[in-house]
């Protein structure tokens, strides 16, 4: 068990990587790890809410993780939300990453997540803060990945026409370099000396 | 009228003595704490939101801090904050819970071990030490960040993790070029395939019931009128059942008269079948 943090302005999400560990018989597939996602709220116990966002990043982990190297195992990722300003669901995504490399698991590609919040006039704004998720007219979250900067997952809250929601997803494309640079730096300084 | 204080701990990592650091967390969560303000006047009450008043601290009397101490064989050898090996073997573990001004809050002893009355005074003792200077780690620390929030400097758990280690990594906000955006959109635009057809528009029963789409016929009546038919035909081939409710419900519309699209649609001729539609009640709302 490998637990690492990722805090991105004040929201922070911890992650838990367990495994591939022996799965109960009632979790295990044949042919490829059984991955499980945790998500812990800071207050309270998780509800509704939690629950689809641990499928939602379930669903992207999946699409990366190397499952079919380790049939029969049980991968757990537990994230806990240490505090949450905004942004939440995309840290928890980057903090999902950085916990599976940095628990060595074998990943096909690497994945990021962005937030836009789409304001009343109609600007994007990158990563926002809770006050303008609030007042923005939709907030759009892509998993975008490593390889050829596709999409994983796509999440939306609000309206917004199809022209704006492709100029979100530019957007994230373009900001997913900068998350990807950072995590090359940040393991590049984790294996520098050991 | 009271508030209702809850304190949810999240334990992120077992290295043993979870009592100890439980109850410095809990603690000094609770001091942290701000709540909104309150004014009473009479019978009417008037809660403040933040951005009205300041929001108040809890009236802590004092700081009770929990010490654990683990015995092992027969109680010959003591140990002080056990961790996760240590309490696995331990024979037993007392547990003395004291505020700064050396008072007794707890005192909790669990195991195989009978422990004798000096033990116990030596270990009041050793306590009283501890929780004086964990009391002052808590005092600073709370201070520290009173005065980073007054004097508008960064706070909270990012901030507290030390950026000088090498599993440390951290990253100023960065722009990101945003020429070309929507052009670059545009053109995806323009080069994908056309959106698949709109839905019908939602048919509004009743405040807050609609209904998208006709939805298929109910089927349970046509069995019976399947069955005869099959007797009556005398096709051999044995069809899907789509097909046969299929022809069995046109079949029946030519049976029925022609309804014009203007008239509401209707679902199933059953007469056991009724929709109803359920007013929501006004459910008084409950102030948290």
């Amino acid at each position: 068990p490998i637990p690492s943090s990722l805090s991105a302005g004040e929201t922070s999400v911890l992650a838990g990587l367990y495994g591939p560990a022996e799965a109960k018989l009632s979790k295990e597939l044949p042919d490829r790890a059984a991955l499980e996602v945790l998500l812990r709220p800071k207050v309270g116990l998780p509800g509704v809410l939690e629950r689809s966002r641990e499928q939602q990043l379930r669903q992207t982990c999946e699409a990366v993780v190397l499952g079919v190297l380790h049939p029969r195992t049980a991968i757990t990722l537990v994230l806990q939300v240490v505090s949450d300003a905004g942004s939440l669901l995309s840290c928890c995504l980057n903090a999902a990453c950085m916990g599976l490399l940095d628990a060595g698991l074998p990943l096909s590609s690497l994945f990021c997540g962005v937030t836009c919040a789409l304001g009343p006039d109609g600007t994007i704004t990158l990563d926002p803060t809770a006050r303008q998720e609030q007042e923005a007219r939709a907030v759009l979250t892509f998993a975008i990945d490593s390889s050829e900067r596709k999409v994983l997952m796509a999440t939306t809250k609000g309206s917004c026409s199809v022209e704006e929601m492709q100029q979100c997803l530019v957007m994230a494309q373009r900001a997913a370099d900068t998350i990807f640079q950072f995590y090359r730096d940040s393991l590049h300084r984790r294996y520098s000396k050991s | 009228q009271v508030w209702q204080i809850r304190l949810d701990m999240h334990l992120l990592n077992h290295d043993g003595n979870i009592t100890d650091a439980a109850s410095i967390a809990g603690i000094v969560a609770l001091c942290h704490f701000r709540r909104p303000d309150v004014s009473v006047q009479g019978e009417e009450v008037t809660v403040y939101t933040p951005e009205e008043r300041d929001p108040v601290p809890l009236s802590i009397h004092h700081m009770p801090i929990c010490v654990s101490f683990a015995f092992f064989h027969q109680g010959t050898y003591l140990l002080v904050d056990p961790s996760e090996r240590e309490e696995r073997v331990m024979d037993g573990l007392l547990v003395i819970a004291m505020n700064k001004h050396r008072e007794i809050c707890t005192i909790q002893s669990s195991g195989v071990v009978m422990l004798v009355q000096d033990q116990i005074l030596r270990c009041s003792k050793i306590t009283a030490v501890k929780v004086a200077e964990i009391t002052e780690l808590i005092q600073k620390a709370l201070e520290n960040d009173h005065k980073a929030r007054k004097e508008g400097g960064k706070f909270g758990f990012a901030e507290s993790i030390p950026n000088q280690r090498i599993t440390a990594f951290k990253m100023e906000s960065a722009a990101i070029d945003t020429n070309n955006v929507e052009e670059q959109a545009g053109e995806i635009i323009t080069k994908a395939d056309p959106p698949s057809e709109v839905f019908v528009n939602p048919i509004l029963h009743t405040p807050g019931t609609a209904q998208i789409g006709e939805g298929i016929g109910n089927s349970w009546g046509d069995l019976e009128e399947s069955e005869k038919e099959e007797a009556a035909e005398e096709e051999g081939e044995s069809e899907a059942a789509a097909f046969e409710c299929q022809k069995t419900e046109t079949e029946d519309t030519s049976m029925m008269t022609e309804t014009k699209k203007d008239e509401p649609i209707l679902l199933s001729d059953s007469e056991e079948e009724e929709v109803v539609i359920l007013e929501p009640q006004e459910v008084p709302r409950k102030t948290r």
